[in-house]
């Protein structure tokens, strides 16, 4: 069978043809929200989106604590926590949800412990049952503990498999050394020796309600919604707040850790620097000025490593935020035989940034980007109220969220610069290069600022 | 009992004179729209020697076409506040933009003109040959349990070159690959005939109508390939393999059926996605209960239609998929005994119409929630089209899940056979007997 060539294909009688203009731009409404206090220190955002008869809900309960033993009694604890109440056991929990179409799973962090959910709307209620079940009586019965206990080994030793993982954790003893901040997963015999004891002491001293938030988002009256949270976990109430944990200590820039792992084919990149937060006054410059380095695919540093060399699938460098503060993290993953190269690319673009600052056409794009990307990424049940329990970890509301179109619209090209100057500079990151390390120390010492192991 | 909500989801279509199928589902609650273009080729079209070609070609269709020099796409994309991806399945290659709704026009341009005369280059060519090889490292050979099960399964249950090969692809046949294969092959799949258009979201009907023949009446039309049968015969035994996985810390199996089918009845394939949540949904399922809890033997197990976890995404033949990971102390044999059992235990008895009940609504509430996402929707609005002539179905899936009978799963239950499956054994050191 014949075909046409390449060049044939690639071309028609008319020509190239002009991009259409946008059309008219269209504003997102307002969703109405109850953004309230609870007598018991529970802070509870409730809001409208009905597109789907749907309810999304999130719990966040700071959850800091610097005891060594906290991160796996913490993980235990998420675990379990929906796992038994004197009413309900782990069966029955999962019927009872399953029934108005609902789901509901526990998570833990070095900040938080979070509880997300979602039910059809009609079973809210029911899904608030559940959860006021378990924060007030959650009974951590001997069996279950001793079950997931196991699992969680179990499921550490695969995390720990993962070059994600392995690259995360070796970048956080980088940034943070021993604070407690950097255990994101404890260690298996630590786990191995959670008692039941334990895990209720530590539900009874830390899941308590002032200073927590919940987040309630889809198919609901939100005054009502609000009602029926205060209803439901009435009982919930402790004399003491919930524990944040203190700020991290500011990153400085520093040799990257090349840390070697056996049989690697490709190497993990992660290179980090301190950042500002949401709530700072340069934050909406210094969140475009990092679309302009990496924050999306049409950035400098995505297009150099991936569409122009070819070292990379993917390239990003985003923020990350903590009740006090923020970094930025640039990640790439890269084959061994391209690893140093795309360090050299990676230091370059970060340079540049610094002394070729983002040119008006630049920072248009990637403000447009972070305008459109909020919108899509809100549009959803499932991303808004996700949106509002991070922001509201920050003290943030969605207030905010709206407002934060108009923030990007006044940033000006002067201002991107500035951000990109003071925050891109090479000597400011830190980081590691986790990968085969026989093949990587030549030629990353050749190019210097890496620290072999 | 909860009643459960039927998604109501309008539909509009249209057929191009070129061919192009198109499906418009107008919804006004989010300033957003999403727009699809599903391929009918995937990678069990590709020539024996190219295995990736389908998904390598897939990232060419973004280097640029006639009208936008390479990294324009992505540029006037997301310059418009929007964002892109592209997905390559065993039957279709998707592509989609979701963005602003001020930009439809500018999405509908961008498919049409890739559509028409995409640019392929040999520079291009290379440059997403290393990209691809990346993409591999990333997920398979840099990580545990890499392709597991989507790529080291179908060669255990499958004979045929289409259904059994990896849709990946070997290095070797990656490297190999041409500007003329590019050539041929868009010319022969990437007819407009051959695709199906999907508009969701924010915009009038009769102005998307109009701004559709406004980019696409003149792509020309092209002879639609014939599209070949994939069927082969059900396995006549239990085949068994076992697999080393230096990566992995733990073993791990998974048993692969033969589903019916679907286009003999989307009841009789229903039922197997019911049978999934059956066994697998949740604390309270049937190997959840069994195998995770009350005898321990796993750590984590799953069911699912298809490979990627999605039902209806591929025509026959297509795999109903068991996955376990389990602690080297347990035998596997007891993993698989215990499954068998429960299998047995449902094919014999059914489901109780209280475990149904919760079934329905869970299933109900999980579409909801994804097709709240305007890009799942339109996602799925075009694969049912494409595959199955029936956009429809994302709306009248909750209903089918919601009438099916208990004999219905009893039924499905029972079609899965110790003597015609296929069993991937992955074991994480050399040495270990399968």
């Amino acid at each position: 069978m014949t075909h046409r060539s390449a060049e044939q294909i690639g071309r028609t009688e008319l020509g190239p043809r002009p991009l259409p203009p946008l059309g008219p731009p269209r504003t997102p409404i307002a969703p109405s929200v109850v953004d309230t206090v609870l007598d018991s220190g529970l802070r509870v955002i409730a809001v409208r989106r009905p597109a789907v008869p749907m309810v999304e809900l999130r719990l966040e309960i700071p959850f800091g604590d610097t005891r060594r033993t906290h991160p796996a009694r913490a993980e235990v604890l998420a675990m379990t926590l929906l796992r038994g109440t004197p009413r309900r056991d782990r069966f029955a929990i999962d019927k009872v949800l399953a029934a108005v179409g609902g789901d509901m799973s526990a998570g833990v962090d070095p900040e938080h412990l979070s509880v997300s959910g979602s039910a059809l709307t009609s079973g809210l209620d029911v899904l608030l049952d559940v959860l006021g079940d378990a924060l007030t009586s959650a009974s951590y019965p001997t069996n279950e503990v001793a079950r997931e206990r196991d699992r969680l080994v179990e499921r550490l030793t695969m995390n720990r498999s993962q070059p994600q993982v392995i690259a995360r954790e070796a970048l956080q003893r980088r940034r943070y050394g021993n604070h407690p901040y950097a255990r994101e997963w404890p260690e298996g015999d630590a786990v191995a020796a959670v008692t039941p004891a334990a895990v209720r002491a530590l539900h009874r001293r830390a899941v308590v309600p002032g200073g927590a938030v919940l987040v309630l988002v889809g198919d609901i009256v939100p005054a009502r919604a609000v009602e029926a949270v205060a209803t439901a976990l009435a009982g919930w109430r402790a004399d003491h707040p919930a524990t944040e944990l203190a700020a991290l200590p500011e990153l400085t820039g520093a040799d990257l850790h090349l840390v070697h792992r056996e049989g690697a084919v490709q190497s993990q990149l992660r290179l980090s620097a301190q950042a500002v937060s949401r709530d700072h006054e340069r934050y909406p410059a210094l969140q475009v000025a990092n679309l302009v380095f990496g924050g999306y695919f049409s950035s400098r540093w995505v297009e150099n490593l991936r569409e122009d060399k070819g070292y990379t699938y993917s390239a990003h460098c985003g923020f990350e935020f903590t009740r006090h503060g923020a970094t930025l993290i640039a990640e790439a993953d890269t084959a061994s035989e391209a690893t140093a190269a795309a360090l050299l690319e990676t230091r370059y673009e970060l340079g540049r940034l610094v002394v070729v600052p983002p040119d008006d056409s630049e920072v248009d794009c990637a403000r447009q980007y972070a305008i459109g990307s909020l919108t899509i990424a809100t549009s959803s049940q499932r991303g808004l109220a996700g949106h509002l329990a991070t922001l509201a970890i920050l003290g943030l509301d969605l207030d905010w969220l709206l407002a934060h179109t108009g923030r990007l619209q006044a940033v000006t090209t002067g201002q991107v610069a500035e951000a990109a100057a003071e925050f891109f500079a090479p000597s400011r990151f830190t980081g590691v290069v986790v990968g085969d390390g026989k093949r990587l120390a030549d030629p990353l010492a050749a190019l210097g600022g890496v620290e072999l192991p | 009992m909860t009643r459960i909500p039927t998604p109501t989801v309008e539909l509009h279509r249209e057929t191009l004179s070129n061919g192009l199928r198109v499906v418009l589902s107008p919804d006004q609650t989010a300033p957003v729209v999403t727009v699809g273009v599903h391929y009918d080729v995937g990678f069990r079209s590709e020539p024996e020697g190219r295995t990736g070609f389908a998904h390598l070609f897939e990232h060419l269709m973004f280097q640029g076409s006639e009208s936008l020099e390479k990294l324009a796409h992505f540029r006037h994309v997301q310059a418009s506040g929007g964002s892109f991806n592209g997905s390559t399945h065993p039957d279709y290659t998707n592509y989609f933009e979701v963005l602003p709704s001020a930009a439809l026009e500018r999405a509908l341009f961008m498919e049409a003109d890739r559509m028409r005369a995409p640019r392929i280059t040999a520079e291009n060519l290379r440059n997403q040959v290393d990209v691809v090889k990346e993409e591999i490292r990333l997920n398979v050979l840099n990580r545990p349990y890499g392709g597991f099960p989507w790529i080291t399964l179908p060669p255990v249950l499958y004979d045929t070159f289409p259904n059994a090969h990896n849709g990946y692809g070997d290095f070797s046949e990656l490297e190999a690959a041409t500007v003329d294969d590019c050539a041929a092959f868009f010319d022969a799949y990437y007819a407009p005939g051959n695709a199906v258009l999907t508009v969701c979201g924010d915009f009038q009907v009769d102005t998307a109508v109009e701004l559709v023949h406004r980019h696409f009446d003149d792509v020309p039309g092209r002879p639609v390939p014939l599209r070949p049968s994939f069927g082969e015969p059900q396995p006549d035994r239990e085949r068994r393999q076992g697999l080393t996985d230096p990566l992995a810390p733990l073993p791990a199996l998974a048993i692969g059926y033969r589903l019916p089918d679907p286009t003999a009845g989307f009841q009789g394939y229903l039922a197997y996605e019911v049978l999934a949540s059956v066994l697998s949904d949740g604390d309270s399922s049937r190997f959840e209960q069994r195998l995770v809890h009350t005898d321990a033997l796993v750590t984590d197990i799953g069911a699912s239609c298809g490979l990627f976890g999605a039902p209806l995404d591929a025509r026959d033949p297509d795999t109903f998929t068991i996955t376990a990971i389990h602690p080297s102390t347990v035998d596997v044999n007891r993993v698989i005994e215990a499954m068998d059992e429960e299998i047995a235990r449902l094919a014999a008895d059914g489901p109780d119409p209280d475990e149904l009940a919760r079934i329905t609504a869970r299933w109900a509430a999980t579409l909801f929630r994804e097709h709240d996402r305007l890009v799942s929707r339109t996602m799925a609005i075009g694969a049912f089209e494409l595959l199955h002539g029936r956009a429809e179905l994302v709306g009248e899936l909750p209903v089918m899940v919601a009438t099916m009978g208990a004999e219905q799963v009893a039924s499905a239950a029972a079609t899965l056979r110790p003597d015609s499956r296929a069993v991937l054994i992955v074991q994480p050191e050399l040495g270990q007997e399968a």
